[in-house]
C-alpha cells in the first residue's frame, strides 16, 4: 500500500503542477485578450495579406490570403535549408577527409577552418557576409560577368535561367533511370548472393545517368536554352539586369553562413564515423583478399556511415532551425514573414507563434522519426 | 655516378636530385612570393593562365624529385612522410603554402600596416585598411551597452569581484575543498545574483524576490529538524507558504524605500548591453539551465509513467524549436499569459527563455551519460539500500555527468553563442551594439572593422572555452 502510495503521488503532483500552470496561462490570456478585445480564431487565415513579400517561389502579392503568406515564408525556409545542407554535406565532408589526412599542412588547414568557423556566433558571420562582406560588391553597371553568364552584384547574384522544351518527358527520363538504378542494383546483390560474382554497378549506373536523358534530348523532342540576364538602363544612374534568375543578397549571405557554418559540424561528425572503423575491421578485410576500393566500400563506409549519419541528421535539423535567423537580415522566411509582418498586422501573437512553432516542431519530430527508424534498420543486429 | 632517370627519383643520385629539387621548388615559392609581396612578376612575359600556374609545375616537379625513401636525412624523410607523399598530396601542399602566401600580405596590411589606430574622429580613417579608431570611439558602447559612462565602474567592479570569487577554488586548502561544490552551485550564484541585481541595476534590497531567498532559508533551516520521510512534502509545501505570508502580511512598501542604497542610481535593463550583457545571461542561464537539465534527464528516465511523458514532451518541445521563435514567443505572446498587473523584465523573460530553451539540450546529454552506465551500478547502489534520491546523488550523477562533459561544453558554447538573438526582444549585446554603431550616420562605412572586432572575441572565449572543456574531460578520465 505505502510502497503503491510512493509512485502515485509524485505523479498526480507533477501532473497537478503542470495543470496549474496551463490552467493560469489560459486564463489570463483569456482575460487580457477580452480586456484588449481580441478574439481567439484562425480565421484571419484566409483573409488577404496586403503585404508584400519581396523574394517568393510561389506567385504571391498583397491580394493572396495570410495562407498563401505563410507558404511563401515556409517555401523561402525550405530552399535555404535545402541549399544550405547540400553546400554543408560537400564542405564538411571534403574538410572531415582532409583532417585525417596524413598531409600535415591539409590536416592543420582543415582543423583551423573548423575551429574558425565553429568559434563565431552564426548570428555574428550572417551579418558579417550580409552587412560586410556582399556589400563590398560592386553596383550591377560595374560588374564584370563570370564565365560571360553569371553577374555578381550588390543587388544579388544573376544566373541564366533554364527554359525548357517538353520538359516533363525530360523529368520522365529522370525517373526511368533511378527507377532502373535500383532494379539493377537489387539484379546484383541477388548474382553477388547467388554466383558471387560482382557487377560493376557504379559504371551502369553512370552510363544510366548519362545515356537516357541525352536520349530525352535526342529523340524526346527535349530542349534546353539559357535566358542569359542583360543589363538594362532603368535612368541615368539606375541599372538592374533583366532576365535569368536573380539570387538576392540576403539569400545567399544566409545560405554561405549556414552552409559555412553547419559543415564545421558534419566535418566532425565525419571524422569521428572514419576514426570510429577500426584499424582491425580494414585489416580483416585486406586480409580475405578484398582490393582497397572494395574494402571502403563494402567493410569501411557501411560501419562509418552507421556512425556518420545521425548525428549528420542532426545538423540538418539545426540548420533548418537556424534559417530561422533569417529574420535578423530580412530574408523572407517562415519567421520573417509570418511571425514578422503577419503578426504586426493582424496582432494574433498566440496563433501566430503556436503556428510557427507546431511547423518547425512537426519538421523536427518527423525527422526525428525517421533517424529512428533508420538508425534501427541499420543498427548491428547481433547474434 | 649511375644513370639518372628523372622519372623515378632514387637514392643513388641523391645529391643530384636534392639540389635540383630544392631549387625547382625554391624558385616556385619564390614567384609566389615576389608576386604577393612586391607585386613583381618574375613570370609575366607568360601569357596570363601559364604565367599563373608555372609556380605549381616547378614546385611539383621539385618536390617529385626530393621524394625519395629512406635518404638518411631525417628532415627530408619528416618533409616526404609529412606533406609529399605523392603527386596529389604534393599538389595540395604547394597550393596551400601558396595561398597563404598570397593572403598574407592583404592581411596584414589590412590588420596593421594600412590601418588607423590613432585619434578620436573618422578623419583618421582615408587609408584602406582597417579603421580601428572607430572600435576604441565606440569602445565603452561595445562593452557595456547604454549604460550610463559615469556609473560603469560598477559593472566593472562587480565583474572583478565576482571573478576573484570565482577564482577561490584554485587557491582553496585541502580542508575546504569539500564544500566547494556547495559553493560553487549555490553560494557562488547567489552572490553574482546580489552582486547584479542590486549593484548593477541598483535595485532596492527588499523585492519579491529578496522574499523568496528569505523564505527559502527559513525553511532549509527548519527542514533539518523534519524527519526524512517527510522532507519531501515538506519542501513541497512550506517554502511556498512562506513566501506567501511574508508577501501579503509582512509590511512590504516600506521595506522597499528602506532597502535603497544611497548613491546607486537605478539602471533600466534597457540599457545594459554591449559583452557585458552577454557575459551576465550567458552566466544565469547557465547556471539556470544546468539544474532544469538534470531535472528532467532523471524525469525522462523515471519509473513513474507521467512523470516520463511529461519529460519527453518538455524536451522534444524545445528541442524541436529555433530558439528565436522562443524568443518571439517571450517577448510577444508570454505577456499575454500573466495577470494585467503582473510585469517581467524583458532580461529576466530572455533568460528564462534561453534557460528552458538550453535546458532541453543539457537534459538529452545528461540522459546519455545515465544511459551509458551500467546497470550493476544502479542495482549495487540499491542493494546497499540506497533510496532514489540518495542513489542518484552519490552514485549515479558523479560517474554520469563526468562521462558528459564534452557533450555539455558543447552546450554552453552554443549557449554562449546563442546570446546575440536577443536582439529579437530588443536587448542589445555586443552585436546588437555593433549594428547599431553602423548606422549612426558619423560612422557609416565601417561594418567590417566591428564584425571583425566581435569576432575575435567571441572566437577567444568559445576557443578557450572548448580548450577548457578538454583539460576537465582529460583530468575527470577515469579508467573501466
Amino acid at each position: 500500500m505505502n510502497f503503491k502510495l510512493q509512485k502515485i503521488v509524485p505523479q498526480l503532483i507533477t501532473v497537478l503542477a503542470v495543470v496549474l500552470v496551463f490552467g493560469f496561462f489560459s486564463y489570463n490570456a483569456q482575460v487580457n485578450m477580452e480586456n484588449r478585445g481580441i478574439d481567439f480564431g484562425y480565421g484571419f487565415l484566409s483573409q488577404e495579406s496586403s503585404f508584400d513579400v519581396q523574394f517568393s517561389l510561389i506567385e504571391y502579392d498583397g491580394s493572396h490570403s495570410y495562407f498563401r503568406a505563410y507558404l511563401v515564408g515556409l517555401l523561402n525556409t525550405i530552399l535555404v535549408s535545402v541549399i544550405g545542407i547540400i553546400i554543408a554535406t560537400i564542405l564538411g565532408i571534403i574538410i572531415g577527409v582532409a583532417r585525417l589526412s596524413p598531409n600535415y599542412l591539409i590536416n592543420k588547414f582543415a582543423a583551423f577552418y573548423v575551429e574558425f568557423f565553429r568559434n563565431i556566433p552564426l548570428l555574428l558571420q550572417i551579418f558579417f557576409w550580409y552587412f560586410a562582406a556582399l556589400r563590398a560588391l560592386p553596383l550591377p553597371q560595374d560588374a564584370n560577368a563570370i564565365f560571360g553568364v553569371f553577374f555578381l552584384t550588390i543587388k544579388g547574384l544573376y544566373v541564366p535561367a533554364f527554359v525548357w522544351e517538353n520538359f516533363n518527358v525530360f523529368f520522365y527520363s529522370i525517373v526511368a533511370v533511378i527507377i532502373a538504378i535500383v532494379v539493377i542494383r537489387i539484379h546484383a546483390r541477388k548474382v553477388q548472393e547467388t554466383q558471387g560474382k560482382q557487377l560493376p554497378v557504379l559504371w551502369i549506373s553512370i552510363g544510366l545517368i548519362f545515356i537516357l536523358p541525352l536520349l530525352s534530348f535526342l529523340i524526346g523532342g527535349v530542349n534546353l536554352s539559357f535566358e542569359i540576364p542583360k543589363l538594362k538602363q532603368l535612368a541615368a544612374t539606375s541599372y538592374r539586369y533583366e532576365g535569368g534568375l536573380n539570387l538576392p543578397p540576403e539569400l545567399i549571405a544566409l545560405t554561405l553562413s549556414l552552409a559555412l557554418y553547419t559543415a564545421t559540424f558534419i566535418a566532425e561528425c565525419v571524422r569521428a564515423g572514419i576514426q570510429g572503423v577500426g584499424k582491425g575491421q580494414k585489416e580483416a578485410a585486406a586480409s580475405i583478399g578484398l582490393n582497397p576500393n572494395q574494402v571502403l566500400k563494402l567493410v569501411v563506409m557501411p560501419q562509418a556511415l552507421r556512425i556518420i549519419i545521425p548525428p549528420t541528421t542532426n545538423q540538418y535539423l539545426n540548420l533548418t532551425k537556424n534559417s530561422s535567423l533569417a529574420a535578423a537580415i530580412a530574408y523572407p522566411d517562415l519567421v520573417l514573414v509570418f511571425a514578422g509582418t503577419a503578426l504586426m498586422q493582424t496582432g494574433k501573437a498566440i496563433e501566430i507563434v503556436s503556428i510557427t512553432m507546431l511547423t518547425y516542431l512537426s519538421l523536427s519530430i518527423s525527422i526525428s522519426i525517421l533517424m529512428n527508424w533508420y538508425n534501427k534498420k541499420i543498427a548491428i543486429k547481433e547474434k | 655516378m649511375s644513370k639518372i632517370n628523372f622519372l623515378r627519383p632514387d637514392k643513388e643520385n641523391l645529391n643530384t636530385f636534392l639540389y635540383l629539387g630544392s631549387l625547382l621548388f625554391f624558385i616556385g615559392v619564390l614567384d609566389v612570393f615576389l608576386n604577393s609581396f612586391f607585386n613583381v612578376n618574375i613570370t609575366g612575359f607568360l601569357p596570363k593562365l601559364l604565367s599563373f600556374v608555372v609556380p605549381l609545375v616547378i614546385g611539383f616537379i621539385g618536390l617529385h624529385f626530393i621524394r625519395i625513401e629512406h635518404s638518411g636525412y631525417k628532415f627530408l624523410d619528416s618533409l616526404n612522410k609529412n606533406i609529399n607523399t605523392n603527386g596529389f598530396n604534393a599538389v595540395l601542399s604547394l597550393l596551400i603554402i601558396f595561398v597563404i602566401i598570397k593572403a598574407t600580405p592583404p592581411i596584414l596590411s589590412w590588420f596593421f600596416v594600412d590601418a588607423s589606430f590613432a585619434g578620436d574622429s573618422k578623419d583618421v580613417c582615408s587609408g584602406t585598411g582597417a579603421c580601428w579608431t572607430y572600435i576604441k570611439v565606440w569602445f565603452n558602447r561595445f562593452m557595456y551597452g547604454m549604460y550610463p559612462n559615469a556609473e560603469q565602474w560598477r559593472i566593472n567592479l562587480s565583474f572583478i569581484s565576482l571573478a576573484l570569487l570565482g577564482s577561490v577554488g584554485y587557491f582553496a586548502t585541502e580542508k575546504f575543498k569539500k564544500y566547494l561544490t556547495l559553493y560553487y552551485v549555490v553560494i557562488y550564484p547567489f552572490i553574482a545574483f546580489l552582486f547584479i541585481f542590486f549593484f548593477i541595476s541598483g535595485g532596492p534590497v527588499f523585492f519579491d524576490f529578496s522574499y523568496g531567498i528569505i523564505a527559502a532559508v527559513i525553511s532549509i533551516i527548519l527542514g533539518f529538524f523534519i524527519p526524512s520521510r517527510f522532507k519531501f512534502y515538506y519542501f513541497l509545501i512550506v517554502p511556498l507558504t512562506i513566501y506567501i505570508v511574508l508577501k501579503y502580511f509582512v509590511f512590504y512598501e516600506e521595506l522597499i524605500e528602506l532597502g535603497k542604497l544611497d548613491g546607486l542610481n537605478w539602471v533600466e535593463t534597457g540599457a545594459w548591453g554591449g559583452l557585458s550583457l552577454t557575459f551576465i545571461i550567458s552566466f544565469f542561464c547557465l547556471i539556470f539551465c544546468f539544474p532544469i537539465g538534470m531535472a528532467f534527464a532523471l524525469g525522462r528516465r523515471s519509473e513513474l509513467p507521467l512523470i516520463r511523458y511529461i519529460s519527453v514532451g518538455f524536451i522534444e518541445f524545445w528541442r524541436g524549436v529555433p530558439l528565436i521563435t522562443v524568443l518571439f514567443m517571450s517577448a510577444v505572446m508570454f505577456p499575454m499569459f500573466l495577470p494585467e498587473d503582473f510585469f517581467i523584465d524583458k532580461l529576466v523573460r530572455a533568460i528564462i527563455a534561453i534557460s528552458l530553451f538550453e535546458a532541453a539540450y543539457v537534459a538529452e546529454v545528461i540522459r546519455g551519460g545515465l544511459q551509458a552506465l551500467p546497470r550493476g551500478q544502479y542495482e549495487a547502489a540499491k542493494s546497499l539500500g540506497m533510496g532514489y534520491w540518495k542513489m542518484h546523488i552519490f552514485v549515479i550523477l558523479p560517474q554520469a555527468l563526468k562521462l558528459v562533459i564534452p557533450g555539455i561544453a558543447n552546450t554552453f558554447l552554443a549557449l554562449v553563442k546563442d546570446t546575440p538573438l536577443i536582439f529579437v526582444v530588443g536587448l542589445l549585446e555586443i552585436v546588437g551594439m555593433l549594428n547599431l554603431a553602423k548606422t549612426n550616420p558619423e560612422w557609416l562605412g565601417f561594418a567590417m572593422e566591428g564584425y571583425v572586432f566581435a569576432a575575435i572575441i567571441f572566437w577567444i572565449i568559445c576557443y578557450a572555452m572548448s580548450k577548457y572543456s578538454y583539460n576537465l574531460e582529460q583530468k575527470y578520465k577515469t579508467e573501466r
